[in-house]
């Protein structure tokens, strides 16, 4: 990464400097400085939205930029929740059990303490006993590294058992999506070793930071998610640019003939499948600890889905385009869905947001992509005029690759 | 001279279809080579066999030096191996630039690490202007790829194949949507990069494949009708009857 990089991606920049505003202009504007304008519930939401942008930019590369719809990188995410999740209920659980235990006339042996704490996160499936999937709960470090490993190696095998057998296009979907829905059949179960459908909970309470209000909790997840959007995009422009995108964009608009200039073309999707996939797990690592509760209905395809209809409105096949959809629709969703958006009483019916918001976003997914298939990011083009050149067909003819209204790649 | 590449009694079925039938073609080490053959002969299947797009129900086909097989290779690793192929309808990365689209093909390692860590030189960028100055493209370098004409394209899939710098270049139809000069450029260029490798042309035009100048193979229904001097070929009764005589 050098100044050429930058000088090339001018967008990076100005997406760097936004975001720094915006953290500065919220954090002075929360109540950590006393002026109270943004509750904390808000920034709680604000930080919750930086993180579903960072999973929205890592699904524009790997749909946008390599042509892989996968429907399956919102199980990452939960991956990476559930993994700081089991630490954060751990060592909470830890304080409270030995806190409890030091009244006893005798102090407790170590197996007291770990039984007790099993009893207590167990307690609502029926078990008092850790699985081994809890092996490495006590520790953050360990937990921490399972965030990362845990999504980027099933990322790793799914992929590499999808791509060698040259699963492509719509059928990969489905795959991605069976996947997703397996796993979170799996948690759903009490036996799955992760409380079935009561997930985890608690997560907002830091362990040992009690004394800590939660103003400045949810600021300092505020500050880590904004830090971890600007890498993660500093990270994915560098990616796709320069020969990297290329043979990436290659791929998706015609990965045959990727193939004839020699380049292994799974491998490239492996890698881009599963890096995304890591960089979601982050996200869901820093998401969770700021939603307090992480259940599989979370994992559910539908959240997949989800996020392939932000970057769709975003405008797929660019960076910023992901972050302007994941923020503007998550955001706008939750304004219907919470009910602060007024009813329209019709006369004869009532048209209430919260069961009425879906199909808006359905009617708006399929007008985006039948009438302004650039997305909001397109209106960027507008500011900087570029001379389009006039074209026919497709750059390519695999079922991902760029279509011809989609314009500049 | 020592053989490059070893094509022996190969058949193709496609739904009870012989494309290829019992199938034997060598080329040598450094050599130019034409087939001709009419339409539905089997000569873009035969480069798709080379290329590892199609799979032989029975056959050999041998590699190189080390004699090794290309049936076992992926598409991927016979195009590292060192064989480059020009598609008989242009195919370049419409989306990207003239230049992205050469670097992407020049000789490099390919691997995604080496890739990702990839840094420009002096050198290659001296390389791709060399290569757009051969193929005429060099005011269309930051053009988008999708924007040229076909003839165009057709350079820039060939200039693909130079920067590739393979040992055997496949190279279907390369004169289609040219200009009788440009035609001519394009047979210079063949003769000339066929001075330090092998190079197969198929070819429809008999006046481009006469001035290639060398050894011709017809193919018929997906086996080898003739093999020899275009005048050779073209006074074989077979010949004259299944494909000039029509
Ligand atoms: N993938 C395929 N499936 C079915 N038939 C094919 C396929 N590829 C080629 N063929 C058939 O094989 C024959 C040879 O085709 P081809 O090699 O393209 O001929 P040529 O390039 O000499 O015109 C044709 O009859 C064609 O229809
Ligand atoms: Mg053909």
């Amino acid at each position: 990464m050098n100044r050429s990089f930058i000088a090339r991606n001018p967008s990076v920049l100005w997406f760097l400097l936004a975001l720094s505003v915006f953290t500065i202009v919220v954090t002075v504007l929360s109540e950590v400085t006393g002026v109270g304008l943004i509750s904390t519930s808000f920034v709680k939401t604000l930080g919750k939205t930086l993180c579903l942008c960072l999973i929205a930019i890592a699904m524009d590369v790997v749909w946008g930029y390599c042509g892989i719809l996968s429907l399956g990188h919102f199980a990452f995410f939960g991956l990476g929740g559930y993994a700081i999740g089991m630490w954060l209920m751990y060592a909470r659980t830890e304080l409270i059990v030995v806190e409890s235990l030091a009244n006893a006339p005798l102090p407790p042996t170590d197996k007291e303490v770990v039984d007790a704490i099993a009893t207590q996160i167990f307690g609502v499936v029926g078990s008092s006993e850790f699985p081994l999937l809890w092996a490495f709960s006590h520790s953050l470090a360990l937990q921490l590294l399972m965030v990362v490993l845990v999504p980027g190696l099933l990322a790793l095998v799914f992929g590499w058992l999808a791509f060698r057998s040259r699963v492509t296009g719509v059928y990969l979907s489905i795959l991605t999506q069976a996947m997703t829905l397996a796993l979170s059949l799996y948690l759903f179960q009490n036996d799955s070793g992760l409380r079935g459908n009561n997930g985890l909970s608690g997560l907002q309470n830091l362990p040992g930071l009690d004394a800590v209000p939660q103003s400045v909790i949810s600021i300092a997840f505020f500050w880590a998610s904004a830090v971890a959007l600007g890498l993660g995009y500093v990270l994915f422009a560098w990616v796709v640019s320069g020969k990297m995108g290329s043979v990436i964009r290659a791929i998706r608009d015609n990965e045959s003939r990727v193939r004839f200039l020699g380049y292994h073309v799974e491998s490239y999707k492996l890698f881009v499948f599963t890096l995304t996939a890591i960089v979601a797990g982050i996200a869901g690592a820093l998401y969770y600890p700021q939603a307090g509760i992480i259940n599989p209905a979370e994992i559910a395809p539908i959240a997949s889905i989800y996020l392939a209809v932000w970057v769709a409105i975003g405008g797929r096949g660019r960076l910023y385009g992901a972050v302007i959809g994941a923020a503007f629709v998550s955001l706008l969703s939750s304004w219907f869905t919470g009910g602060s958006a007024p009813a329209i009483n019709l006369g004869f019916y009532t048209i209430n947001w919260t069961d009425w918001w879906l199909v808006l976003l359905g009617v708006s997914f399929v007008a985006v992509t039948l009438f302004f298939p650039k997305g909001i990011g397109g209106l960027f083009d507008l500011i900087v005029l570029k001379p389009v050149a006039d074209r026919q067909g497709d750059y390519g003819p695999d079922k991902g690759a760029w279509r011809k209204e989609e314009g500049e790649p | 001279m020592s053989t490059l590449l070893e094509v022996s009694g190969v058949s193709v079925t496609f739904d009870g279809f012989r494309a290829i039938n019992n199938l034997s073609i060598s080329i040598a080490q450094a050599e130019l080579r034409a087939v001709i053959g009419p339409n539905g002969a089997g000569k873009t299947t035969f480069m798709d066999i080379i290329t590892g797009k199609t799979k032989p129900d029975q056959g050999r086909v041998i590699w190189g030096p080390r004699s090794l097989s290309l049936l076992d290779m992926s598409e991927s690793e016979i195009a590292r191996q060192g064989i480059g192929r020009k598609f008989q309808k242009p195919t370049v990365f419409e989306a990207q630039t003239v230049r992205e689209n050469l670097a992407m093909a020049l000789k490099n390692p390919r691997g995604p690490f080496d890739v990702l860590f990839y840094r420009k030189s002096r050198a290659t960028a001296a390389r791709i202007d060399e290569i757009a100055e051969e193929i005429g493209l060099t005011d269309d370098l930051p053009r988008r790829a999708g924007e040229l004409s076909h003839g165009q394209k057709q350079w820039l899939e060939i200039g693909m194949l130079l920067a590739q710098d393979p040992q055997l270049l496949l190279v279907d139809e390369p004169a289609a949507g040219m200009t009788p000069a440009e035609r001519e450029h394009t047979t210079a260029l063949l003769v000339r990069a066929a001075q330090t490798r092998a190079v197969v042309v198929v070819e429809h035009d008999m006046e481009f494949v006469r001035r290639l100048n060398c050894k011709v193979t017809v193919l018929h229904e997906g086996s080898v009708l003739a093999e020899g001097s275009l005048d050779h070929v073209t006074k074989n009764q077979d010949v004259i009857d299944v494909y000039l005589g029509r």
